[in-house]
Parts: structure tokens; sequence; C-alpha cells
């Protein structure tokens, strides 16, 4: 440890603030309610070898670690040597982005003294992309939307006025899609000022020798953790609902010298519908789950997430070709963790959680012609919207710890109040709590879903947009520990809905979802009484669940 | 001559600071966290003491606590029961359903103040525009109550959904709950915080309901002590907005008095601003466990509606509760002279946000402490002077300090104390200048240009450092900087402020609603205000807080005060868009505008001081006394002079690196900086490069 080693080190704490600071400014002028209630939206800055140095720690680890690999698509395409500054770069492309067409990608280069030094990336999740909206009713990327190949935003500081205009004509939305380009140009020009002034401050007139740093001793310390790891191959698999038929996700699990590889061979085929998961991100959730358990502190970066290595065979669900469709990729992708954790539980026992909801239970309503039975010529009073809602059943129960209710996981997005919610649409909640009884039984108890019941206050039709999974299958417990509750979505007439696809619920109904709960950890019989007292004095479990399990 | 007394009751200090006409005496003595008000009165009659009045001289009582700040970060207040619409008595717990640690598997949200059996359903509805989807069924309110009072509640809390549309069906049950629990004060979510979105207003309530009881208690018995002690002042309570209100109005709404210590010294540099004359300033204030930043533009400290209080992971957004009140926004960062330093699985050293506190404190302090902390930092590197830290109350042990360095941290990275030292002092610095640069950016400020005052005991050691960061060119250190805050406190208004959430699209703009709105506002306001301020002419101040339609943050947009009318609505646009552009650059053509809620503050006047900077004849001192200090810009020691502020007049000019010692703290003048009193008494730290 040296004068120049703390010099280092304070400039790496400066990169991440960096980053932060970049996701800070996407979030604040961001449109789409992904970005601004949720904080999906991610931040990172490059070498020029298209390594990632530092992220914002922001909602969705699914988009920072696919662009992580994303910006070397770039370089490929636009040699950094022939970069010039004004120069700003986009995509779409879910196979060379982040997985969707909703999800765009800016580059952008940071020039000192007129050379290149690193390049800044940023993702957010625009509002609309045309296509047929966020459902997975489509059958083929072409159903999706607009796609946008690696292409210029800016040239030389020039718009290209044709990509906008595109956009304009393809989008609905199209004023908030466009505003949300604009904000992903915007950030990562404050990224790129302030890297130049902490370079201006240390005197320094390129990144290498920090990147180095960076990289090796993040490089160090995973190597450390992985050789710590028993040296073995394990397997797992989890059987979830999937939109027509049931998937199977298969993972072996293999702790090599340095890298722990993770191969998803035997898993389902490629789906006829908008779930399939390019496999970028398919990596992106498998290492966020890796490193969740076995890394947790070490920084998110180039040099970490070059130790877990992910397979998956071409044409299966979890590495999707074009033209696949792939809009509602994250009800797959979320549920990597659940099969990762499968596998180290089996090297790691006392660190990995039971499975959970996993997949977000997000509410997209929307009513109006073309999304429900509308005749606008007689009902020329009837709002048309469409409103997005964030969403969780429970999580899994951890060693030592209940699962936690009402809370996402493998994702971290933020609901959005129902007041909010109830203001903007003609929407009214009439319920959302606690699920009783939903959480799996365990000497540690599965987190709770929650049950949320909706009605249109106008007499008319509205329309969900289902992305749920779980509602055949139920999140697992472990060690003896039950499963949480299947999810369910009903009419308050009786019937049963799917949980995937849009769906209208008739005038005058109610629509009544009860989201799953999280799966059970250890024998329940070993639960402390007290705590179980205390579960059926909250409400949290009925006296009946509590003499049948406990 | 008027006679002013603030009392500033802080974690570890009671301060009092006792303002005699122009002349100003201090005091610091122990919190005594059993009872807050012995320690009031002994620093109080200590004060009083060095000035030679009596109590009955004294005009005007000021306090500022962290008593309800404390209740809730322990969890010693009482129990509450509460009153919701049917269906929704989970939202107090489900939160945000969020996780504030994206990847700490073994996260745990805050228990919520309030346990699921004493959150009670009542069935009743009301629509978003306030229109009643469901009456209150009384039946269910008074079956609520019953059951509250069989489980012995301390406290109510009544909250509803879209209720600050339509408050009518709180108040009823109000009045029913009273009906069975005569005794048992309520709290209204439409009154402690009518504003949209039901969890922070619910949360809101709860915290309100949460420490009524004790803050009551605590309140009364100070006035009785206080009117047995001879005092006959009124006594005023400072609230987190940094105005002063009645302990009446306090007693109401305890959840306005929330980081009223802190709002003081913003108060503070605020009065510091505009007497020096800078327009843009960084509040820095460091003390023993955190230091918290705070933007002052045009000598008005950034406010805003909503904070987060009781953080279960120390520092990490999130992991709190949610407030909605009106307050001084500030950062406030895990960096203090007691932060411990750490080293990390990557060999790199880490500082905060754990801190020792003061017991058993930094290692140096020889109480059993056998962490590293930024004190023991500081003192190894020759920066504090062990026989005068904190007026000499603590004699410090340098040997206790360099060892605890190197067993928590030198061995560790295989280095010396000193390296330790100053890695521990750049990290720190660091940490604090990354916090204040991404708060720049959340609230679209910009750094550059900003000078710095700078106060709290630690914060005159960093601030060069920290200056030099962020690329400030100019600190203010002013005179009695450990007692800051209160002296803040003697400089605050008398002021109240109502929000109140109507939802309104800017295309259907109904000018008579609001009209109406900001009339009943400023009813509400007024009877709060004028409890104290007597014939004080009174200022008002409208906002709305506005937003792109779909948007999910408002911003606020400042309004003239007078009706609306039809034409408003175009006028609000341009006005917002003005805001938003001032904020992130630009606009967004073509989208409409809508307002969430409207707010109205009423306020006394005092005035800020005018700018009183006059040019100086400088002279360059040389000292007699030398000590070694480390220079962390080429990594070595050197002999550097030392001034005794005291000693020092007006004029008086010294190069860094220099020590400026004092009895509450000391100044570290880097090689980057020199430093003068200036014609106020205050130093003033220039970068050399921008020199006249």
């Amino acid at each position: 440890m040296t004068h120049v080693n703390i010099q280092h080190q304070v400039m790496w704490d400066r990169l991440i603030t960096i980053v932060e600071e970049q996701a800070q400014t996407l979030i604040r002028t961001g449109f789409s309610v992904s970005t601004r209630e949720a904080g999906d939206v991610s931040a990172g800055v490059f070498d020029l070898q298209g390594r990632m140095l530092a992220q914002a720690v922001t909602g969705t680890p699914g988009h920072i670690n696919s662009m992580a690999l994303s910006v070397r698509h770039f370089i490929e395409k636009f040699p950094t040597e022939e970069m010039v500054d004004g120069d700003v770069y986009l995509t779409n492309d879910p196979w060379k982005g982040t997985g969707h067409l909703h999800d765009i990608v800016v580059v952008t280069p940071t020039f000192r003294d007129k050379k290149i030094i690193a390049l800044f990336a940023c993702t957010t999740h625009v509002v609309d992309i045309g296509g047929i909206g966020m459902a997975p009713d489509g059958k083929q990327i072409y159903h999706e939307g607009l796609f946008i190949p690696l292409m210029h935003l800016f040239k030389a500081g020039k718009l290209n006025e044709t990509l906008i205009d595109f956009v304009h004509h393809n989008c609905r939305e199209s004023k908030q899609v466009e505003g949300d380009i604009y904000a992903l140009a915007n950030c990562n020009d404050v990224g790129g000022k302030r890297l130049v002034a902490m370079l201006e401050q240390y005197n320094l007139d390129r990144l290498d020798e920090l990147a180095e740093t960076i990289i090796e001793s993040t490089r160090a310390a995973m190597r450390k953790i992985i050789r710590a790891l028993p040296k073995s191959k394990v397997v797992n698999e989890m059987t979830i609902d999937g939109y027509d038929k049931e998937i199977i996700l298969k993972a072996s699990f293999e702790v090599r010298d340095d890298a722990v590889v993770i191969d998803f061979d035997g898993s389902s085929p490629i789906s006829d519908f908008g779930i399939n998961v390019p496999k970028c991100y398919t990596d992106a959730y498998t290492s966020f789950g890796v490193k969740c358990v076995i890394a947790p502190n070490v920084p998110n970066n180039a040099g970490s997430l070059a130790h877990i290595i992910v397979e998956a065979p071409q044409n299966s669900i979890l590495n999707a070709p074009h033209p696949c469709a792939v809009v509602a990729r994250s009800s797959i992708g979320h549920m990597l963790p659940d099969v990762v954790f499968g596998c180290l539980h089996q090297l790691l026992p006392d660190r990995v959680p039971a499975e959970g909801t996993s997949c977000l239970w997000n509410l997209r309503l929307g009513a109006g012609h073309g999304i429900t039975n509308r005749d606008p010529r007689a009902d020329p009073d009837k709002s048309t919207f469409t409103a997005m809602s964030f969403h969780s059943g429970g999580a899994g129960a951890r060693p030592m710890k209940d699962g936690l209710s009402a809370t996402p996981f493998p994702s971290g997005v933020r609901n959005v109040p129902i007041e909010v919610l109830e203001a903007i649409t003609p929407i009214v909640v009439w319920r959302k709590e606690l699920r009783q009884d939903s959480g799996g039984a365990g000497k540690y108890r599965g987190g709770l879903g929650q049950t949320m019941v909706i009605e249109n206050r106008e007499k008319a039709e509205f329309a969900i947009f289902g992305t749920f999974d779980r509602v055949k299958n139920p999140a697992r417990g472990r060690d003896g520990g039950k499963p949480g509750a299947t999810g369910s979505l009903k009419l308050a007439s009786g019937e049963t809905l799917k949980g995937m696809g849009r769906q209208a619920i008739p005038i005058g109904n109610q629509l009544i979802i009860n989201m799953p709960g999280g799966g059970g950890f250890g024998d329940p019989k070993k639960r402390d009484p007290k705590k179980v007292a205390a579960d059926v004095k909250a409400g949290l479990i009925s006296k009946t669940a509590a003499k049948r399990d406990y | 001559m008027s006679i002013g007394l603030a009392i500033d009751i802080g974690g570890t200090f009671t301060d009092a600071v006792l303002e005699v006409g122009e002349k100003r005496y201090s005091a610091k003595v122990l919190t005594t966290k059993k009872n807050p008000a012995i320690g009031f009165l002994t620093a109080a009659s200590r004060v009083i003491a060095l000035a030679s009045v009596s109590a009955a001289d004294v005009e005007l009582i000021i306090h500022g606590t962290t008593l309800a700040t404390n209740t809730l970060i322990e969890r010693s207040g009482s129990k509450v029961g509460l009153l919701t619409t049917h269906g929704f008595t989970d939202s107090l717990e489900i939160a945000y359903e969020h996780r504030f640690d994206q990847s700490d598997l073994f996260m745990e949200r805050p228990a919520p103040l309030v346990p699921r059996h004493h959150r009670l359903g009542v069935k009743e509805r009301i629509a978003a525009d306030g229109t009643i989807l469901i009456p209150l069924d009384e039946e269910s309110v008074l079956e609520a109550a019953l059951r509250l009072k069989s489980e012995n509640v301390e406290s109510v809390a009544i909250g509803f959904l879209h209720c600050y549309a339509n408050p009518e069906h709180e108040k009823r049950a109000a009045t029913l709950v009273e009906s069975i629990l005569p005794d048992i004060p309520i709290s209204l979510s439409s009154r402690v915080s009518p504003e949209i979105r039901e969890y922070d207003r619910l949360s809101t309530t709860a915290a309100n309901a949460y420490i009524l009881p004790l803050m009551k208690g605590y309140l009364k018995n100070l006035e009785k002590l206080l009117d047995d002690a001879g005092y006959s002042a009124p006594l005023l309570m400072m609230m987190s907005s940094g105005a002063m209100t009645t302990v009446e109005t306090a007693q109401e709404v305890p959840i306005r008095l929330v980081e009223s210590g802190p709002a003081g010294g913003a108060i503070l540099s605020r009065e510091i601003a505009a007497e020096c004359d800078l327009r843009e300033v960084l509040s820095f204030d460091m003390g023993g466990t955190t230091a918290k930043i705070c933007y002052i533009d045009d000598y008005q400290p950034q406010f805003s509606r909503s904070f987060e209080v009781a953080r279960e992971y120390r520092f990490l957004k999130g992991s709190g509760f949610p407030l909605r009140i009106p307050v001084i926004d500030m950062v406030e960062i895990g960096a203090g002279g007691g932060s411990i330093a750490t080293v990390d699985e990557l060999d790199r050293i880490r500082v905060g946000p754990n801190s020792a506190g003061s017991s058993p404190g930094p290692a140096s302090y020889n109480r059993g402490g056998i962490h590293a902390t930024v004190t023991d930092a500081d003192l190894t590197l020759g920066r504090i002077d062990p026989a005068r830290f904190a007026g000499g109350e603590v004699t410090l042990k340098p040997e206790l300090a360099a060892a605890a360095l190197m067993d928590n941290v030198g061995s560790l990275l295989g280095t010396t104390s000193e390296i330790c030292a100053s890695g521990i002092s750049q990290i720190v610095d660091e940490n604090m200048a990354n916090a204040a640069s991404v708060h720049a950016i959340e609230l679209g400020k910009k750094l550059e240009g900003r000078s710095m005052i700078a106060f709290g005991g630690a914060a005159p050691l960093h601030a060069c450092q920290l200056a030099e960061t962020l690329n400030i060119k100019k600190i203010i250190i002013p005179s009695g900087a450990g007692v800051g805050s209160a002296i803040g406190f003697l400089k605050a208004n008398i002021a109240f402020e109502v929000a109140r959430s109507f939802y309104t699209d800017l295309r259907y703009f109904e000018p008579n609603a609001i009209n109406q709105l900001f009339h009943a506002m400023l009813i509400e306001a007024e009877t709060v205000v004028k409890r104290a301020s007597g014939d004080n002419t009174l200022v008002e101040k409208r906002m709305a807080f506005m937003r792109y339609r779909g948007q999910g943050h408002e911003i606020p947009v400042p309004l003239v005060n007078q009706n609306l009318n039809c034409s408003s609505a175009t006028w609000l646009t341009q006005a917002f868009e003005k805001e938003y552009k001032r904020l992130f650059g630009r606009i967004i053509p073509e989208l409409t505008a809508e307002v969430m809620t409207w707010s109205l503050t009423l306020s006394t006047d005092r005035g800020l001081p005018e700018p009183n900077i006059s040019r100086l004849e400088k002279k360059q001192l040389r000292s007699q006394n030398f000590r070694t200090v480390f220079d962390s810009s080429n990594g070595s020691f050197r002999n550097t002079p030392i001034f005794e502020r005291q000693e020092l007049s007006i004029g008086d000019w010294v190069t860094g690196p220099a020590l400026i010692v004092e009895d509450e703290t000391s100044t570290y003048v880097s090689e980057s900086f020199s430093a003068h009193i200036n014609n106020l008494g205050y130093i003033e730290l220039l970068l050399r490069e921008v020199q006249e």
C-alpha cells in the first residue's frame, strides 16, 4: 500500500460516484414509469476495450450485466479509433442490447484533449416501442415493435433526424420516447464531464492504469473466493408455467480453478410466444444470482463478471435467436437466480434462500379502442388509458430469517402508490393486503404474497396484460420447507383467467389478483412456537394452517 | 437590549447560546438522556450566569431537540392503533415493495411502527376526486375503537385513502373514536400530512402518533420546570423546516420537530451567506458521527417536502420511514470524527458509516475504544493538538491512535500508521465529496463557483480537501462554530407551511376550487403562526408541485400570492417549464403539465443581514510555533506553523500549510489554500490560484 494505491482507490470510488450521478440524471429526467418510479435504468463507464469499470447501483441487475456486454458490440461496429467527439450511438437490438426492444442502450465516447479516453453507456426501458405493446402474445420480434440496429444518434454532434422521425411514427406516446432518448444521451454527457474533471484533478491523460488496478484487484478477490468453494459439479432443475406449456429450466453448476461455469443444457426449447430470453439476458440474471451468494461485496465490473461463465444451448429458451419474440423475457429471466440457488445450496447450504415468486406481478392495465371492445360512437365519455404499476409476491425464506413479503427479487423495483394510480386512471383498487397463508411453511416462513382487487369506475371494460408465472408451479421450499401458495387471476363473478396474455375484464366485474408466496426454509415443526403464535396473532397465518403445518 | 436564549439538545451535547444585545455567550453540557429537561436547565443556568443576567430577564427561549428523532430511531414511542380504509391495513407494512440493497439476500425492512393486529380497517371509501364511493360505516369505527381500547393503545392514528381530497370521513371517525377513547390523542392524516401517496402519508401520521404522548409529556414538564426556575419568557420550538412554532403546535404535530438541530445550522449558514454576500453556498457541518451537507442559493436553504428518518441500514436510502413534512433538505453522510475505518475484501480502506460515538469513542480517547477512527487519523497526521481536543474535555493519546491504525488497517495492508491515516483522511473526504456531488445532481444544482461554509467540530479539519475535490475555491469558518445550530435558532423566523394535494390537470383547470383551497390553507397557517408572531408582519409564499403528465416526481414551482383565474393555466405551464428547464436543461414540447400538491407558507420576516464586506489591509503572519503535520499532497511530514485563532486579528493572513487552533476545533489550511481573518472575524480560506 502506497500513496499511489490510495490515489487509485480514491479515483475508483470517484468513478462509482460518477456513474451514480449519470444514473441519477437519467432517473430525474426520464419518462417511463419504470425509469422514474422503479429506477429501472443502468449506467456504467467502460474502458476502450469495452470492459465495464464501474456501474451505478440501480433497480435492475438484468440491464446492467447485459449492457456490460453490449458496449463490445458497439466497438466492433464502430472502432474506437474512428469515433469523434460528439458521436453518440444507440440500439435496442435485444441480442446486442439488454434483451427486448423496449430497452434502448446509448453509448457515448468521452474525449480529453481530442483523445478518446473512455465510453459511457446507459439503458432505460421506454414507455412504448410500437408493435402489439408489452404483452407476450406476439410470435416473432417483428410483432413487438421498432427494431433499431446499432447506429449513430448523433454524428459529430449532429442529430440523426431520420431515426427520430422513425421513432416518432412507430411508437405510441412518441414524445415521451424521444424524451427518454435525449435523457439517455444527456446522462452520458454528465458522466463524461465528471470523468474529464477527475483526470484533470489528478493530472492524468488516460484511464488505463486505473482500469488495470480495478479489473485486476477485482479478479484477485474473485479468484480467492472461487478457490475457497468446494470443487464439484451439481445440478438443479425447476419447472415453471410458461405461456402455453410448462418450461423446464435446468442448470449444472461447476466450480473450476478460477471460474464457476453454469450450463443450462437440458432446459426447454424456444417458446412460440414472447417469453424467450436472449443469451445476454440469461448471462445477466445468472451472474447476478451467483454473485449475490458467493461475492455480494465484490464490485460488479468486467473483472467480477469474467469469473462467472454462462452457457446455454442455441435454440433453447435461454438462448433464443432472432427472430424469436422476447418482450416478456424477464418473466423467465427473473427465475434464473432461483435455478442457480438450487445448485449453490448443495455447495453452500447456509447461504441460499428458498425459491420465491421471483417474476414480477406488474399490473399493466388499459382500456380504449384496440385494447378493449369499445365503440367510440356509443361511449364517447369513456377514458382511454394505459397504466403500469409494479407489484410483487413473496420472496423465499432465508437460512435464519423469514422471507420478505410482497418484495421483489431478483428485480429491485418499487411500486406506484394506489392513490397516484387512481388519480390518473378511472381504476379503483378495493383491496391491497397481504395474503394470509400464502407464505410457505418452514422453520423460517416464506414471504407472503398479496391480494389486490381492481375495478373500472367507469361502465367500461378494461384489460390486463398478464406476464405472470407461478400460477401452476409454486415456489418450492428448501431443506424440508413447504412451497409457497401459487398465484391466481380471477373475476369476482368466479371465472379464472390465465397468467399470461391480454384479457378483458367485463363491465362491472372486479379482477382479483392473488400473488404467490415464497417457499419456506427448514422443517416447519422446528419453527419457534413463539413465532407461530405471533404470526397467528398478526393474521399472517390462520389458526387452521398453524395446526396443519406447524 | 433584547435577551434571547437558544437551547439545542443533541445526541451527545446540549448547547446553550444566550444573546444579550450584540453579545453572545455559550455553554456546552452533556445531554441528560433520561430527562433531557435537566440538561436544558443546567446549560441555561450556566449561560445566564456567564452573562450575569437572571432567568426572569430572558425575553425569548428557542428550543430544538433530537428527542423526536431518537424516539423513532430507538423505537421508544407509544403503543399506537391505526384506523385505515378497509382493504388497506397493510399499506404501512408493504411500503414501496422495495429492496434498498440489491445484492443483500439477508436484508430486512424496518418493522412498521404499528403492528398488524393494531391496524384496523374501517368500511368507507373516497375516490381520488373526493367523491364518496362508500359512506363511512360508523358501526365499524366504533367497533375498531373498542378493540383498540381493549388493547390499551396510547395514541391513535387515522388515515383513509384520498382524505387529502376530502377529510370528512377522517373527521367524523375522530369524533367517534373520541367518544370511546376520550383521553387518547388522535392524529389525523388529513391534518398531519394531507398529501397524495398513501404509504408516505400513513407513515408520517403513524410516526406523529408514535412520538406524540412522549413529546407532549416532555414539553409540559419542561414548561413547568422553566416556570419553577423563574423563566417567564415564551418558549418556541424549532422545526425541521428551520422555522419556529409554539409549544401548542409542537404538541399537535410533533413530527415537524424531527431533525430541528441540523436545521439550525443551515439557518446560521444562511445568515453568514448573506453577510458575506455569497449567493451560492454549500453548507458543511461535520461532527462526531455524521456530516451534513446543505445547498443554500440566494440565501435560501434548499427545502424539501419529504425526508426519511430512522434508517435501518445506516444512511442507506430507502431503509427508513418516509416523512412528508417541510424540511431543510440535507444529505447526511456517515462521516464524522468517530467514523470507523476498516479494510474490505479487495484490500481497500473503507470509512464509516459505523461510528465509535463518544463512548467508547476513538481509540485515542483512551476509554476502551479499539477501532481506528477519523479522529485517530487526524491526530496521527498531526492536525489535532492532543491536549486541546474539544476544549480540553478529552486528552487524546497519540500512541493509542497509531496502535489502532496499525491493528485495524496497517497490518492488513502492510503499511505504516501514517500512510493509513492519510488514506483514511482522503477516503472520508472523498465519501463526503461524492455524496455532495450526487446530491447536487439530484437537486439540479451545480457545484462550480460555490463557496463553502464549514462548522461543527470536525469540519474545519476536512474543509480544504473537500473543497478542492468539489472545485470550491472559497471557504468560510465562522466564529462559534461549535454551537452553530443554537446560534442559528436565534436567527429563525416563526412560520408554518400547509400543503394539500389537489390533483389538477391543466387542460381542465378550475381556478375557483384552487382559490378556495388556498383560502382554507391561509386560515390554517394563520391560526398557527399568530399564536407566536404577535403583531409582526407576515409574508406569504405559495407553491405548486408540478410534473409532466405521468412523471413520477414533482418539482416546486413558485406562484404569485393572488387568486388564480382562467388564464392562469397558461401562466402555470410557463412557470413550470421555466423551472423544469432550470433543473434539467430542457423542456418536453407538447406534453401537458399537472399539479399534484399546492402549498402555502406564512412566515414572519426578520430579514437577513446586509452584505458587510470591506477590503482589508492584509498582513502576512509568521508563526513562532511549529508542529510536524502530514502533507497528503506529497505523502510526507512537514514542519507546519501553528496559529492561535484568538490571537489573530482582522486582516491577518497566513499561507498553507498551516494550522489555526481554537478551543472547539482546528482549521487545517492545506498547501493549496491561504487563510485570513475577514472583517466579520471569520476565517476565510481561498484557493491560492485564485487569490487577488
